[in-house]
């Protein structure tokens, strides 16, 4: 099967101007988290006792999660139902996904009083608890998705290995061994993408249960028994703008032609996909009959207005449109309203609704909280520029006979 | 992917019969419930604030007994005559706060973890650091906690506290119902002291007993409602009082165990570890057809 596109990898030069903003934002929040190590969670974040969760669980870990669901939205799209069309945009989705849920580990981890304990969960168990659920499904889709990966990588090193000095003599060694481990992992990689899809699934889901244990606690506008299935259902509908958003950035980025026309596609599934997620929620506030606290005029009701109106309506409306599905601005502008709703959401389900019986104050997150958050994107994003120059993922219009001659000569060790 | 079909279906089988296994396993994990078997002789408070001066002598008594620095016991009088209205946290396990703080001297109520029958907290703990102990106790196990603080978020009467200031083990402090002591026999350390009876430490049983006995003596001096009989599923602490202690003292809570629906969602969702893998015998065979339409397709 010949494609018009092949992964490669990027040649570009890795600093620009950006790059060094990306930096200094990841420094600046690697700084704060530093603090938070030696003189506790107090120290950095705003959080107390009315309000033990701050941004690090909504955004980093509630939104992180929702965000990365890119991975096997498009996994069940490419390999599930063998949409070949959408092979160049599975990569991407793949590393994204992959970074994407390391640093929901790392929130989870740099949150936890404890963080030295973040083992507990794997050998003390209590399948009572939503969040265990949520940790033990994370951990397992973490490893999934580096296996996943691992093609990539013996994709890039096959018949290439040149290990530096004295190790040069075991260059053959390790080139079997990845020619041994592709082979092996050609043959299952199917079980581990099908699990992959089936444990995303679970702990997106999941990931809605936690705060309904909350209670009363949870502002009823938010608060419904069917919150699992608003948060499936939402990771389900931001998956494909995610990987459209960050396709287009990429392609401006290092200078290459976007790939519209895949996009184009793929941008069609995001109307229905939004559009069931917003009956499901509108159908669940006419049940529980929610929607006469839309009468009230405070910041929690325009929160959620904000949510539904910018972060779903809007955009499908847009995504109904064939004219904003074919331009790149429209493509590019109604994704980041989708992904803007859905970590609206997440903050809102996690913050704006939390409203403890004793509080006597509004959470507000500190100087330091925003700094380890966004920073954590920044570091995303670089190490995402890092990999995409050393593995082949981006895929790019063969050209030249020099690019095929690699090929040839790879296949010819065979 | 350039696996068989035969590849396919044989994988397929193993991944049947792990999944098969797990099934066989959970029921032992289900087990573990918060809504297990609740002992019968379970203890509980019977707080009557009807009777209570405010003296804070149980708040003194129980830092001592939890190796928090006390201060001196003359001056926990005072602490409530400001109308300051406190919450259980690291420092002070328990506080009295006066019940309307705009009335001189009205009266006074204890707070503290009220050891809920069905607790969200131990339903939410993520490592089962929290245990309903047969003796009536919530309690939590300094070796097991990650500091999630999960359980902080689970409790509807928010009392769980954590030490957000220290880098290194910091703990979730709330009342343990004096576990230790109790173990050796003696009472709770703040029951112990209260000079004027004002807590009565017994079985649950017969506490909710003696305070519909109270009500009936004295049905002018009390509200007809024992707070904790009923609220949450039950509370091991329970209340009275001259006028209702609902949403001036309790949030408004019905009679619902207060793990709520999370529970049913949470075991609905993986029951038997069907839905799962259900799931993934779904995906499995959209692939596997899909993949034969492409075979087929001639490609």
């Amino acid at each position: 099967m010949e494609h018009a596109f092949k992964p490669e990898q990027i040649t570009k030069k890795y600093f620009t101007p950006w790059v060094i903003v990306l930096a200094a934002i990841a420094i600046n929040g690697l700084v704060f988290l530093a603090m938070r190590f030696f003189f506790g969670i107090g120290s950095v974040t705003n959080l107390n006792n009315q309000f033990p969760w701050g941004i690090w669980i909504a955004i980093d870990v509630g939104a992180g999660v929702a965000l990365a669901a890119g991975g096997f939205t498009t996994a069940a799209l490419g390999h599930i139902m063998h949409r070949d069309k959408y092979e160049a945009i599975i990569r991407p989705a793949l590393l994204t996904a992959m970074l994407g849920y390391t640093f929901v580990a790392m929130g989870v981890f740099v949150d936890l009083g404890r963080w030295y304990y973040i083992w507990h969960p794997l050998v003390m168990w209590n399948g009572n608890s939503a969040l265990f659920e949520v940790g033990i499904c994370v951990m397992i889709y973490v490893s999934v998705l580096y296996i996943e990966f691992l093609p990539i990588v013996t994709e890039r090193f096959i018949g290439r290995v040149n290990l530096p000095g004295l190790f040069k003599r075991f260059n053959l060694l390790v080139d079997g061994l990845l020619r041994k481990l592709e082979r092996g992992l050609d043959k299952t990689m199917f079980i581990f993408i099908i699990a992959g899809v089936v444990l995303s699934c679970l702990h997106q889901s999941s990931l809605g249960t936690l705060m309904v244990i909350a209670g009363p606690k949870i502002h009823p506008l938010w608060q419904t028994p069917v919150l699992p299935l608003l948060f499936l259902l939402s990771a389900i509908s931001v998956g494909f703008p995610m990987v459209i958003m960050e396709s287009i950035t990429a392609s401006k980025s290092f200078g290459l032609k976007p790939e519209t026309d895949v996009l184009s596609s793929l941008s069609k599934f995001v109307a229905p996909l939004l559009g069931i997620y917003l009956a499901a929620k509108i159908g669940d506030m006419f049940i529980r009959e929610t929607f006469v606290y839309l009468y009230e005029f405070n910041t929690t009701t325009v929160l959620f207005a904000i949510e539904l109106v910018v972060g779903v309506i809007i955009p499908l409306r847009m995504f109904l449109s064939e004219a904003v599905r074919n331009s790149v601005t429209g493509l590019y502008v109604a994704s980041m309203l989708v992904i803007f709703g859905v970590v609206m959401n997440r903050f809102n389900n996690f913050i704006t609704a939390y409203n403890p019986p004793y509080a006597t104050e509004a959470y507000f997150p500190s100087i330091g909280e925003i700094s380890v958050t966004i920073g954590f994107v920044a570091l995303e994003i670089l190490i995402y520029r890092l990999f995409v120059k050393i593995f082949p993922i981006i895929s790019l219009p063969i050209r030249n006979f020099g690019t095929k001659a690699k090929y040839a000569i790879r296949g010819g060790l065979k | 992917m350039s696996q068989n079909r035969r590849d396919f279906l044989k994988t397929f089988a193993a991944i049947g019969t792990t999944a098969a296994t797990l099934t066989a396993v959970s029921p032992k994990v289900a087990k573990a419930s918060s809504r297990g078997e609740l002992s019968v002789d379970r203890n509980g408070v019977l707080v009557d604030t009807t009777t209570c001066i405010g003296c804070g002598k149980c708040e003194w008594a129980c830092k001592t007994a939890h190796h928090i620095e006390p201060g001196n016991i003359e001056d926990y009088s005072t602490k409530l005559t400001d109308g300051s209205q406190r919450r259980p946290s690291e420092d002070a396990l328990t506080v009295v706060n006066q019940i309307d703080k705009s009335v001189m001297n009205s009266d006074k109520v204890k707070l503290q973890c009220m050891h809920c029958d069905h607790p969200a907290c131990v339903s939410a703990c993520i490592v089962g650091a929290i245990k309903k102990q047969e003796n009536g106790a919530v309690t939590w196990d300094t070796d097991v906690c990650i500091g999630c603080r999960y359980c902080m978020i689970a409790c509807p009467f928010q009392i769980p506290a954590f030490e957000y200031h220290k880098a290194l083990d910091p703990k979730i402090a709330k009342c343990d119902f004096c576990y230790d002591r109790t173990q050796e026999g003696k009472l709770p350390a703040c029951a112990e002291i209260c000079p004027v009876g004002a807590l009565t430490y017994g079985t649950r049983e017969e506490l909710v007993i003696e305070a519909k006995r109270r009500i009936e003596k004295n049905p002018e001096k009390y509200h007809d409602h024992v707070f904790g009989e009923h609220e949450v599923g039950g509370t091991s602490w329970l209340y009275l009082a001259e006028n209702s202690l609902v949403e001036t003292v309790f949030p408004k809570l019905g009679t619902n165990p207060a793990p709520g629906v999370s529970e049913s969602i949470q075991h609905g969702l993986f029951a038997y570890f069907v839905p799962p893998v259900a799931l993934y015998a779904l995906l499995g065979g959209v692939m596997w057809l899909s993949k034969t339409k492409e075979n087929e397709g001639g490609h």
